[in-house]
């Protein structure tokens, strides 16, 4: 019979063992960071649409934005955009497209495990936001923006920022179809784009689509940002407290509810 | 060659002495009593050992200081499911299946559509919580003991499982780095012919290159076992081989290999152990050579003198037998073939100063036993 005639070389004799789970959560990052860059769709997301709005905005007098300079009240909602294209829209596409196509099911039985699969996830959606404020803030102090505030201040914004809009892409992800998620990821894109004061000044809203517009996340992080970088206000608690409330409900609720095949 | 005639020889000593047979309710109950037969020549038989095994197969009475080394803590027994149960709402998948995966081996678990391979095999890699009965994966609990067991395992996914814009090598590689002893990786990009695949994303890849990344995903880790979900579907004649080896290389080199297949043929080639499975039960366990010995009529081959006299030799042989010479100097003996009409069939060539060579009995496929099991409907 044809196995009698195999023999042993050794080459696939067991050696069983994870690898430490540092150099995994590495890995993972790195592999994940790549899949993000390397596909168009996201990059228009989170480089080119934000690039050229702030352009765009600031260089045309298209919005009354109040300020002196169109930059410096346009950066910071761009900042609060990039945030959002990532930890949300794209993360929330991507998760998905991995779901359907089991590629979360297979890391499942890896030695990954899935709490070092979602840390690897974050630290991808957080190389990716210094790779786009390295940019946004090249490009807007180009176009003559003057940031003041506290850097600190800033940074646990997005930090909050980021953890309210990952929550919110993983729900999306992890109960919806793969397709669902991608277009209704996108259209939230459009809608917060327009109506959560990242370009579009709340001010310009009826009092009470404003009162209800201020409580979404992206209004949260823009305002905030805003408050800071631009009249050099010390931390905005309201704003940051909105911004954590969010983080809670969508990851808790990710967490309860996320499907992995 | 898996319908060629068998030799002889091997048959009742496929199993080493002391090893337990778990048969089905048909095909090879009646052949467990043969397996304390003439136990010296056990080492003889390598399909059950090991290559440079030379003690019986793990599990049996002497020698286990000859086995191989083992890391695993129960020897013997890479799998045991007992009375798993797993519904889908109201769907019963799985009903009441036990299956046993002796360390070292192939097994195959060989079913049609819909009859609960791919959940039961699922439920081994960790994916899905019984229903019911019990799951012990190289001793542990694959849901409880996740952590534990997911290093030694190796899973190839029915489909998927690689990341869209990942490129083949990429996607190998990056396995490999979850792991503290992979393979080299190189090496077995070479061994499965995915050097070919070059810069393209899996989306692109063909069906049979990403079979073939999927199956490298699951022994880069340097496994202790592998389940492979139907590791051939969809591959052409050329890949296939390809695959077939490497299992059985993963074999050679002491890893226990649980396949699902729809291959009779595959499991001839492969299988120490075939589980034919239907509606979400074993309809029958045992080795390929077992479960095709179940059928009533086996045909004996003899070549020998044209023209020997057959009624002569029909008259010796019990009722219900057959004896013809399709070609000159050919014969086909047919009826139920044991040890006695073996002798019968050599003791009248003998008076009839015929040497009879080439003695080959030709037992049911895979393919008969499997139809007789499952039935011959067509499956969802």
């Amino acid at each position: 019979m044809s196995t009698d005639s195999v023999v042993s070389t050794g080459t696939y004799a067991p050696k069983p063992g994870a690898a430490p789970v540092g150099r995994m959560i590495a890995a993972q990052t790195a592999l994940e960071t790549r899949m993000l860059l390397r596909n168009g769709e996201q990059l228009l997301l989170t480089v080119i649409i934000p690039s050229l709005l702030l352009v765009l905005f600031s260089t045309v007098d298209i919005i009354d934005t109040g300020t002196d300079k169109a930059v410096d009240f346009l950066a910071p909602g761009i900042l609060a955009l990039a945030v959002l294209s990532t930890a949300f829209t794209g993360q929330a596409i991507a998760t998905g497209f991995e779901r359907r196509y089991g590629v979360l099911k297979r890391l499942g039985a890896s030695p990954l495990p899935r709490w070092a699969l979602m840390t690897a996830k974050t630290l991808s959606v957080l190389v990716t936001e210094v790779l786009q404020i390295a940019l946004l803030t090249a490009i807007a102090l180009g176009l003559g923006w003057s940031p003041h505030g506290d850097p600190l201040s800033v940074l646990l914004l997005l930090v909050l920022g980021t953890a309210a809009f990952s929550g919110l892409g993983l729900l999306m992800a992890g109960t919806l179809k793969a397709e669902a998620t991608l277009a209704a990821a996108n259209l939230v894109f459009l809608l917060l784009l327009v109506g959560g004061g990242v370009i579009v000044p709340l001010a310009k809203f009826p009092d009470a689509a404003r009162s209800v517009l201020e409580l979404l996340p992206i209004s949260a992080l823009s305002d905030g940002l805003r408050a800071v970088l631009q009249d050099g206000a010390a931390l905005p608690w309201g704003d940051a407290l909105t911004l954590a409330v969010w983080a809670v409900l969508g990851l808790g609720a990710a967490a309860r509810f996320f499907r992995w095949e | 060659m898996n319908h060629a005639p068998r030799p002889l020889l091997p048959e009742h000593r496929i199993r080493p002495p002391g090893e337990a047979v778990r048969a089905g309710h048909r095909g090879s109950a009646a052949h467990v009593a043969a397996r304390h037969d003439e136990p010296e020549i056990a080492p003889l038989i390598t399909r059950t050992g090991r290559s440079g095994d030379p003690g019986p197969a793990p599990g049996g009475p002497r020698g286990l200081s000859r086995l191989p080394v083992m890391r695993n803590e129960s020897v013997g027994s890479a799998v045991q499911v007992r009375g798993l149960v797993k519904r889908y709402g109201n769907k019963t998948a799985v009903d009441g299946l036990d299956l046993d995966v002796r360390a070292g081996t192939v097994t195959a678990v060989l079913g049609p559509n819909g009859a609960g391979k791919t959940t039961t095999i699922e439920t081994c890699e960790g994916y899905r919580k019984p229903d019911d009965g019990t799951v012990r994966v190289l001793g542990l609990d694959p849901v409880a003991d996740a952590a534990a067991l997911r290093p030694r395992i190796g899973v190839m996914l029915q489909s998927g499982g690689v990341y869209s814009g990942a490129r083949a090598d990429e996607m190998l590689r990056h396995m490999a780095k979850l792991h503290a002893h992979p393979l080299d990786v190189d090496a077995l990009i070479e061994r499965l012919g995915l050097g070919s695949c070059g810069r393209t994303t899996y989306r692109r890849l063909s069906g049979g290159q990403q079979q073939r990344l999927a199956l490298a995903m699951a022994v880069v880790g340097r496994p202790e076992l592998v389940f492979l979900d139907e590791p051939t579907a969809g591959l052409d004649p050329q890949a296939r081989r390809a695959t077939w080896d490497l299992v059985r290389e993963l074999r050679a080199d002491g890893v226990t290999v649980v396949l699902t297949t729809h291959f009779m043929q595959e499991a001839e080639e492969l299988a120490d152990d075939v589980a034919i499975v239907d509606a979400g039960r074993v309809a029958a366990q045992g080795s390929p050579e077992q479960l095709c010995r179940g059928g009533a009529e086996n045909t004996l081959r003899f070549t020998g003198r044209a023209g020997l006299d057959l009624g002569s030799l029909l008259k010796a042989l019990p009722d219900g037998s057959s004896a013809a010479e399709p070609l000159p100097g050919t014969y086909r003996i047919t009826g139920t073939v044991d040890p006695q009409l073996l002798a019968t069939v050599t003791s009248w060539c003998a008076q009839h100063g015929v040497m009879p060579d080439g003695i080959s009995v030709e037992r049911h496929t895979l393919e008969d036993v499997f139809l007789e099991l499952t039935g011959k409907e067509l499956r969802s």
